[in-house]
């Protein structure tokens, strides 16, 4: 969901290199392309057809000749396929380019790593600043709703176009652990291994809540339009800034923040007694909304915060979580973060009883960290020796070299 | 609930790992509860070819199992065993674990729920330096293989392997097998009557079955 926070304060960052406008990523992405047609529609959860489809997506390492070695990543909510790579809008280096690459614990001398944009994204996958090829004008609130389903079935359909029938691993944190649970229930024969990492089977009513705040500061920014910035020629930047300034602070903890920052003051010895940023904490928080909105779309915000809303795995089986998991052959590997309260160890071990209870095969890991939701994204030993050692395990009853 | 922490040393240890792989036949669906480090998982997995899934409540427990490949959860035999549905395995493994849990009887029954067969390894408390030191010192006694003082021990339901058998005989639990070791980590004939395997034997691992 988020992206690393694990910089010092923003006071002494030396700012981004804009490499290129974060517009031209969502028709012409740098990134491989897969185009469905209306031949190939997307049946959404909605009831509504996706008719056109594009699909955004990085590739890491080599695929062997069985086609056995594939891993699927899943990024969060403000992530995207740029996994281990350059980003080609902010210059920064992938967001997991700690865990995938050559020697790292997602190994792509080993593996083939495969990261698409979610559907409802911003980055070159379908979202609502796409161009909606039937009035030849951005989607925006046309786009209909999507759910995290419908994400797994677009990825899904990319799988099926590099002619993969399973994948060796489904891997992600947040709304990417989301995907990971989706796959292994929607599609188990075609999941050898899953690491669902601080997620939840169901989005809690709390973090609706949360998404709430951050929908209505977007619809709240007058330049927000009704969603038709794009046409209008206007961007909703405070609203959407401000969004990710509430939905940062989540994504943290209060011991984090406090080593961090505490009440140190920001480039000044005494209060100015107004309303800047004299707090270390809020310059940052700032820069964190300022430099967000320069890669993101308020739209895609909205849908991909409102997809992980509408998660509810268990709904769709009688109620009952097992039940999403009943006869897997999927080997699980379920990660928490002790001081993650967004996606709390409670909820993913929720997951793991589920899945003993279907008598899945299940690993699960809590992680001691004071770095909250975000340690996902962090340099974390612990995680990336958990994660090295049940794909090396999974590879091993996979056959993989 | 972790085997280490119950201070039993590691060549001890081992010895009663070899006991136990012994009753468990090859390519069974187990479950060890308390599995600490994934010593005892990682015997079987590799000697008898099992399908191995572990509870261990210490994390550093947990972490090291899965790094190893293992797969185990974080949990705690006192709790988390009713999450299991009946049958989920073949066999239910509780090494040098039971005293160190808070509703013995519980654990035990819950075992034969989610497995056909249970496989449980203690301390016997009756043992003879044992009694010696209670009986004759009047002290709660202090070993090599019991080295933690009362008020630091995670072990806080010792029994005696006579009480055992009478648990067994309380709960239905059919006692198919019995293996006792002495403190040099010799068996025990078979032949041997009640009284001496309680009074000789410093640890036994029991086959259970409903």
């Amino acid at each position: 969901m988020p992206t690393s926070t694990d910089t010092a304060p923003p006071a002494r960052l030396p700012a981004a290199p804009r490499q290129g406008d974060a517009h031209d990523q969502v028709d012409n992405p740098s990134s491989l392309v897969a185009r469905f047609g209306p031949d190939e529609s997307l049946l959404l959860d909605s009831g509504r057809r996706l008719d056109h489809l594009q699909i955004a997506y990085q590739t890491y390492g080599t695929l062997n000749a069985d086609k056995s070695n594939a891993i699927l990543v899943c990024h969060a909510l403000t992530g995207d396929q740029h996994v281990a790579n350059r980003h080609p809008v902010t210059g920064k280096p992938g967001w997991w380019s700690d865990m995938v690459g050559s020697g790292k614990p997602i190994d792509t001398d080993r593996y083939f790593v495969i990261c698409s944009n979610a559907l409802g994204g911003c980055m070159g996958t379908t979202g609502p600043a796409s161009l909606n090829p039937e009035t030849g004008r951005p989607w925006a609130l046309e786009l209909p709703v999507i759910t995290i389903r419908d994400m797994v079935r677009a990825q899904a359909k990319l799988i099926d176009r590099l002619g993969i029938d399973a994948l060796f691993s489904v891997a992600g944190g947040s709304m990417g652990g989301m995907q990971v649970l989706q796959w292994a229930a929607t599609y188990p024969e075609r999941v050898f291994s899953a690491l669902p990492i601080a997620t939840a089977a169901r989005h809690s009513s709390q973090n609706i809540a949360f998404a709430e705040v951050g929908r209505q500061a977007v619809m709240a920014d007058p330049d927000w339009r009704g969603g038709r910035y794009l046409v209008e020629g206007t961007s909703p930047k405070k609203g959407l800034a401000v969004a990710r300034m509430a939905a940062h602070i989540t994504y943290l903890s209060d011991d984090a923040l406090h080593r961090k920052f505490g009440r140190n003051l920001q480039d000044r010895d005494r209060p100015t007694f107004g309303f800047d940023a004299d707090f270390q904490i809020e310059s940052y928080l700032r820069h964190q909304g300022m430099t967000f909105v320069d890669r993101f779309d308020a739209n895609s915000y909205l849908y991909l915060t409102r997809a992980m809303d509408y998660f509810d795995l268990a709904a769709g089986h009688e109620g009952r979580l097992a039940n999403a998991f009943k006869g897997s052959r999927t080997r699980f590997c379920v990660v928490s973060f002790t001081s993650d309260w967004l996606f709390p160890t409670v909820e993913n071990k929720a997951v793991v009883r589920a899945l003993n209870a279907a008598a899945a095969s299940v690993s699960f890991v809590e992680i001691e960290t004071d770095r909250g939701h975000d340690a996902f994204l962090l340099d974390e030993p612990e995680l990336y020796a958990t994660i090295r050692g049940f794909l090396s395990s999974a590879a091993h009853a996979r056959g993989i070299g | 609930m972790n085997a280490p922490s119950t201070g039993m040393p590691r060549n001890a240890a081992r010895v009663d790992h070899l006991a136990i792989a012994e009753l468990v036949p090859p390519g069974m669906r187990v479950l060890d509860v308390g599995c600490g480090d994934g010593s005892l998982l990682t015997l079987l997995e590799a000697t008898r070819g099992v399908d191995g899934r572990g509870i261990e409540i210490s994390q550093k427990g947990v972490n090291e199992c899965v790094a190893r490949g293992l797969s185990v959860i974080q949990g705690d035999a006192d709790t988390d065993l009713v999450d299991y549905p009946d049958d989920a395995f073949d066999y239910v493994i509780l090494s040098q674990t039971l005293q160190a849990t808070r509703q013995p009887r519980a654990v035990v029954e819950q075992m034969l729920r989610i497995g056909r067969k249970a496989i449980v390894s203690f301390p016997n408390f009756g043992h003879w330096r044992i009694r010696g030191l209670l009986g004759l010192k009047g002290r709660m006694p202090v070993t090599g293989s019991l080295p933690h003082s009362w008020y630091d021990t995670p072990n806080i339901h010792f029994c005696t392997i006579r009480d055992f058998v009478v648990l067994c005989h309380e709960i239905d639990a059919r006692i198919e097998k019995g293996i006792v070791l002495n403190a040099r980590g010799e068996r025990i004939g078979l032949n041997a009557p009640w009284w001496f395997w309680n009074l000789f034997g410093q640890q036994a691992v029991f086959l259970l079955s409903r």
